[in-house]
């Protein structure tokens, strides 16, 4: 394997113990940028990915166009513009937001290696974040933009033109990203506890997937099920930046979404604070 | 090939019982593998449900027809993934270099990778798969004769040959792509989504791969509308589900000559 933590080398250390503001957004600038550069060394991974998105799409706007045409051209607010772009902006997103739960700590976690991560002056959960952040937002070109462009060109798309609606959604789009791999680090983490944690991450990859809308959209879900999708986070990566995106909810309704999904951001820092400090003191590292 | 057939076996008998035995000495960690592995069938089928919560009929196929064609399509699926799945880890040996310790063995390559892992996991999905034919068998008005009976059996076994056949031909191509791994995704588990679909929904290009090339739709939707005497997705007739058994053949051609020309591309991993 390349990621050998290479780019982690790349961030300056800071001189002084606490660091100040501008000194942490310099360091995670620094670090998103390592993580889009590693992005880019992963071309023929993402043209795949590419491939298995646009298969997908075709596939969702076909069944989703004919549950629409089934319901006399109305689903749950949706007609048939609607869905098309919902199927196609969620295959766009998919490469960017994590509903997978795979992540490279997760790997650093089982051979010991996060010791080291540990050992540098820098928060093991917001360097690990910048770095999956960066690499999220470079698959925005190679597997988001062709989808984007190959959805109208195959036409019956809607997006918005107004830019103050276009603007809010990319808001969410990003926030969307960054709550997701939040919430995957929290998934990571618990290897401090049990080491492995591929069966949680597969568990993480059924309940995420299903409850972000990646197949159906949350909002068509029954009221029960609908509800119990809004207590998750995963709704806020996906469901909403789709909406956004594609014009569905405006205005009050779309701040409120934002602030959602600010508050699932806030929500899964802390709790992910919380839960390494906890595993520092847990880790014991073989060997070392 | 003198040998008898127990003794060429054996070989492979010893090694997926080690496979078995192994997965179930962690304890708590295969009953979360099994518990998700549950959750993964569960959800596929309550995607389903959720779509006809708010319609009643999709591409000329009403619920029971689509829980008897999510039950077929999911039963193959689960049957093939649980004996040659793990064919999709081939990229992992390929970057690493191991494959090439498979080739210093006297086994044939296929033989070895089908044996090097049979998780047991699966086969929570195949109940779950199970439940819904049964499911789907019940709720259907079908004049059963002995020839509809033989038909549904046949149809869930040649289907997983298919499904097989399909995990195949994607690994053969693995050979050239290597790190694109993710492109015959779009064809093994595009093909399972696929097939839990009326394939009359789909439009020119998802015909041409998924109704002809792979053919996805005669795993579960056409045979379904040949059982329940439905008019066909208007590319093909009704009845044209009672070729489904030729399908398996087609895509095991396809599968073999993908497969032969993935190894003979191969130049070994160095070292």
């Amino acid at each position: 394997m390349r990621d050998d933590g290479q780019p982690v080398q790349a961030a300056p250390h800071p001189t002084t113990p606490t660091p100040g503001a501008a000194t942490w957004f310099r360091v995670h600038g620094r670090l998103v940028a390592a993580g889009w550069r590693r992005g880019s060394t992963y071309r023929a991974a993402a043209l795949g990915g590419l491939v298995a998105n646009v298969t997908f799409g075709f596939l969702k706007v076909s069944v989703l166009t004919a549950a629409v045409a089934a319901g006399g051209g109305e689903l749950a607010g949706y007609d048939t513009r609607a869905v098309i772009a919902y199927a196609w902006l969620s295959q766009a997103l998919l490469g960017s937001v994590n509903l997978f739960g795979r992540i490279d700590l997760a790997g650093r976690m089982k051979d010991g290696s996060v010791a080291v991560d540990l050992l540098r002056p820098i928060d093991l959960q917001t360097s690990t974040t910048a770095q999956e952040v960066g690499r999220a937002l470079f698959s925005l070109l190679p597997r988001g933009v062709p989808i984007v462009v190959l959805a109208l060109a195959v036409g019956g798309m809607r997006l918005p033109t107004d830019p103050a609606v276009l603007g809010a959604g990319l808001l969410s789009a990003l926030l969307a990203v960054v709550v997701s791999h939040l919430v995957v680090y929290l998934v990571a983490v618990t290897g401090f506890w049990t080491v492995e944690t591929r069966g949680l991450q597969v568990f993480y990859m059924v309940l995420a997937g299903f409850f972000a809308g990646l197949f159906v959209p949350v909002s068509i879900f029954p009221g029960w099920l609908f509800a119990l999708a809004q207590a998750t986070p995963f709704p806020s990566m996906l469901q909403t930046p789709v909406d956004l995106l594609s014009g569905r909810v405006v205005g009050g309704d779309a701040a409120v979404a934002l602030l959602v999904q600010l508050a699932w951001l806030a929500g899964a820092l802390a709790l992910g604070q919380l839960m390494t400090r906890a595993g520092r003191r847990r880790l014991e590292v073989q060997g070392g | 090939m003198a040998e008898p057939l127990s003794a060429r076996w054996g070989p492979y008998r010893a090694v997926v019982a080690s496979r078995v035995r192994s997965q179930t000495s962690y304890r708590g960690g295969f009953a979360l593998d099994l518990v998700s592995s549950l959750l993964v069938g569960v959800v596929q089928l309550a995607e389903v449900l959720v779509l006809f919560h708010s319609v009643d009929s999709l591409g000329g196929l009403d619920l029971a027809a689509v829980v008897l064609v999510f039950g077929i399509a999911d039963l193959s699926f689960s049957l093939a993934d649980l004996v040659v799945g793990h064919l999709d880890t081939l990229p992992v040996y390929l970057r690493s270099g191991t494959l090439d310790v498979f080739y210093l063995r006297p086994q044939p390559l296929l033989a070895q990778l089908v044996t090097s892992d049979i998780s047991l996991r699966r086969v929570t999905r195949i109940v779950v798969a199970a439940v819904a034919l049964g499911v789907g068998v019940a709720v259907n008005d079908i004049a059963w004769t002995p020839l509809h009976v033989a038909f549904l059996v046949l149809v869930v076994l040649t289907s997983a040959l298919t499904f097989a056949a399909v995990f195949v031909a994607a690994a053969g191509v693995q050979f050239f792509l290597v790190d694109a791994a993710e492109a015959t995704a779009a064809a093994v588990y595009g093909g399972r989504y696929a097939a839990t679909q009326p394939a009359s929904v789909w439009t020119g290009p998802l015909v041409a791969v998924f109704g002809f090339a792979i053919p996805i739709a005669f795993t579960a939707y056409l045979p379904v509308v040949a059982l329940l005497d439905l008019p066909g997705p208007g590319w093909l007739p009704g009845w044209a589900g009672w070729l489904a058994p030729l399908a398996a053949v087609w895509m095991w051609g396809v599968a073999l000559l993908a497969w032969r020309s993935g190894v003979r591309h191969y130049q070994g991993g160095g070292g």
